[in-house]
């Protein structure tokens, strides 16, 4: 089966300094991938480099293949126009805009690409989302933190993305909300969109993903059926051991 | 005073309030979107009015060959960029847009101008004219330094206002030029003398700020183009461009000072260095406004009128000064305002 995105030998470096090296990263349709590993380990810079929002001090080498294509020297925008989706970790909401703007604001690739019915998605993100919904003509800055990343994922939603790429959304998160998007993100598979998943929570990502990769210090030191990720005595002793022993956040 | 001079001075203020208030419109839209503070809005403000004046007076306006200087400049910066790949049609769409329209709008201007056409068609040729300079501007000189820091896009917005005065003088000389008003009539109100241009203006002021409240709060552009302002990275992540939002901002501020030159240029002479103290005093209205607060600018902008109005009777020759020292108090107050309001952002984020 083709892969959706296919990410070979890829380096990232701020000035002189490398962070990423030699990542590889296969997403196939419908599929699930999620890529964990501690603070500081490049989760973040490897995703920003697929998205091409690295700041400018940012250059990326290596093989970036979006639907067979190369888009290593496409902007943001064509990325976006061409069906990528990033929901950041820190959201990127328009604050003093309204819930609903927001969410029309994420067919906005759709309403260019000439698709008449480009807000048809609004239904299945209220529907995903009822608290959205009760709170639409709400200001996005005035919402809680939980209520925020319900947003950032609807907004990536109403674009109907092929990958959809969420950076650590169960950050800053309670239990019980974690719980519910880590539901949606599964309950999202159904439809058919790619996702890669990037999460320091690995017990939650493990359960929900098909595959898994294990990143530390910017390299590649495991990966293999989330399953087997998730028996595998190194893994349950860095990542899941600690989160026992933190609780189950 | 009686209140009769106070009615004939509050009708002037309000009047050239309204325009400063269109201005102060137009800068705070491209300052909340591009971070630009454009400075030479004033500039095109009077190419649109000293052209439509030299359509009057049937003589040609140089700013159609402009226009298409400007045009073989953006076609040569597409070409430049196509070096790394393009393809055939969006070559063919850039002669289009950048060579052949402004070569054919030249031509037309040629052919019209020694005729006497009726002032709507001056108004529209005008319009045609000047409003594709802003995209074509923004093309030339900003989009290739989208990312950088407020401070040299302010610098090299006062850089490019110094090449459009030269520009000016070199295209209409150092008189002033003036239209004929859109509509030749004089009311009475109750011993006050109204003009009929003072009416065209406050109608046409009203009708553009309504229309742009409605493209900003119902259409997905406008509000493409709020999320830029609001969040940069947010709005690129949907896919909103800086490029494409910043020309789109430049027409719509040039759309906007070309109405103003458009309707300015029968109230007074425009000379080629008038449009940077219009602009000034457009920009003080913005200022009271922050430069984010759309309503706030333009009663900021009718204030700078109606005291420019007052401070010229009671003290002519300081009339600028007290306008200018105004944004003293201002700038005062909004600091002050301000400091409170970001320890608040703060706590939230």
């Amino acid at each position: 089966m083709a892969a959706i995105l296919q990410v070979r030998d890829l380096h990232v470096s701020y000035d002189k300094v490398e962070a990423v090296h030699g990542v590889e990263l296969r997403v196939e349709a419908g599929s699930i991938v999620t890529v964990i590993g501690p603070n500081g380990a490049g989760k973040s810079t490897t995703l920003n480099a697929i998205m091409g929002t690295l700041p400018n001090t940012g250059a990326v080498r290596g093989e970036l293949r979006y639907l067979g294509e190369d888009i290593a020297p496409l902007p943001v925008e064509q990325r976006v126009a061409a069906g990528m989706c990033l929901v950041p970790e820190t959201r990127e909401l328009f604050a003093s805009m309204s819930v609903a703007d927001n969410l029309v604001l994420g067919a906005y690739p759709r309403k260019r690409a000439g698709d008449r019915r480009y807000l048809d998605q609004l239904d299945v993100v209220y529907d995903l989302f009822p608290r959205l919904k009760e709170r639409a003509g709400q200001a996005a800055g005035t919402l809680s933190g939980g209520e925020r990343q319900m947003l950032a994922l609807g907004r990536a939603l109403m674009s109907k993305p092929k990958l959809l790429m969420l950076d650590e959304p169960s950050l800053g998160l309670a239990p019980l909300i974690v719980k519910e998007i880590f539901r949606i993100v599964s309950e999202l598979r159904r439809t058919g969109v790619a996702i890669l998943l990037i999460e320091q929570n690995a017990r939650a990502a493990l359960q929900v993903a098909d595959y898994g990769y294990v990143l530390e210090t910017g390299a590649l030191v495991m990966q293999g059926p989330a399953a087997e990720l998730a028996a595998n005595p190194r893994v349950v002793e860095t990542y899941l051991g600690l989160a026992r022993n933190a609780g189950d956040r | 005073m009686d209140w009769q001079i106070a009615g004939f001075l509050a009708v002037d203020g309000f009047t050239s309030g309204a325009i400063y208030a269109l201005l102060a419109l137009a800068l705070v839209l491209v300052f909340s979107v591009t971070r630009i503070i454009l400075v030479p809005l004033g500039e095109l403000m009077v190419y649109a009015g000293v052209t439509l004046a030299l359509l009057g007076h049937d003589r040609v306006p140089a700013t159609g060959a402009l226009l298409l200087a400007m045009g073989v400049a953006c076609f040569a910066l597409e070409l430049w960029e196509a070096r790394r790949g393009t393809t055939p049609r969006r070559l063919a769409l850039a002669a289009v847009k950048f060579l052949a329209l402004p070569l054919a709008l030249l031509l037309i201007t040629r052919w019209a101008a020694p005729r006497a056409l009726p002032l709507p068609l001056d108004m529209a040729l005008t319009t045609l004219l000047i409003v594709p300079m802003g995209p074509m501007l923004y093309r030339i000189v900003f989009q290739p330094m989208a990312e950088a820091s407020t401070l040299v896009l302010l610098i090299v917005s006062v850089a490019t206002h110094f090449a459009l005065t030269g520009l000016g003088l070199v295209m209409f000389g150092p008189e002033g030029w003036s239209a004929a008003p859109l509509w030749d009539a004089s009311f009475d109100l109750a011993g006050v003398p109204l003009s009929g241009q003072s009416l065209a203006i406050w109608a046409s002021s009203l009708l553009l700020m309504l229309a742009l409240y409605l493209f900003f709060s119902r259409t997905l552009p406008g509000k493409a183009l709020r999320a830029v302002a609001v969040n940069r990275l947010g709005a690129r992540l949907i896919g909103v461009g800086s490029a494409q939002a910043g020309r789109l901002t430049f027409t719509l501020a040039t759309a906007i000072v070309t109405a103003c030159g458009m309707l300015a240029a029968p109230l007074t002479a425009l000379t080629y260095d008038g449009g940077f103290v219009i602009a000034l005093k457009g920009f003080i209205g913005a200022i009271i406004g922050g430069l984010v607060g759309y309503p706030l600018a333009a009663a900021g902008a009718l204030l700078v009128g109606l005291l420019e109005a007052f401070a010229s009777f009671w003290a002519s020759s300081y009339k600028e000064v007290i306008v200018f020292t105004l944004v003293l108090p201002v700038l005062l107050w909004r600091s002050l305002a301000s400091h409170g309001r970001h320890h608040d952002d703060e706590e939230e984020e």
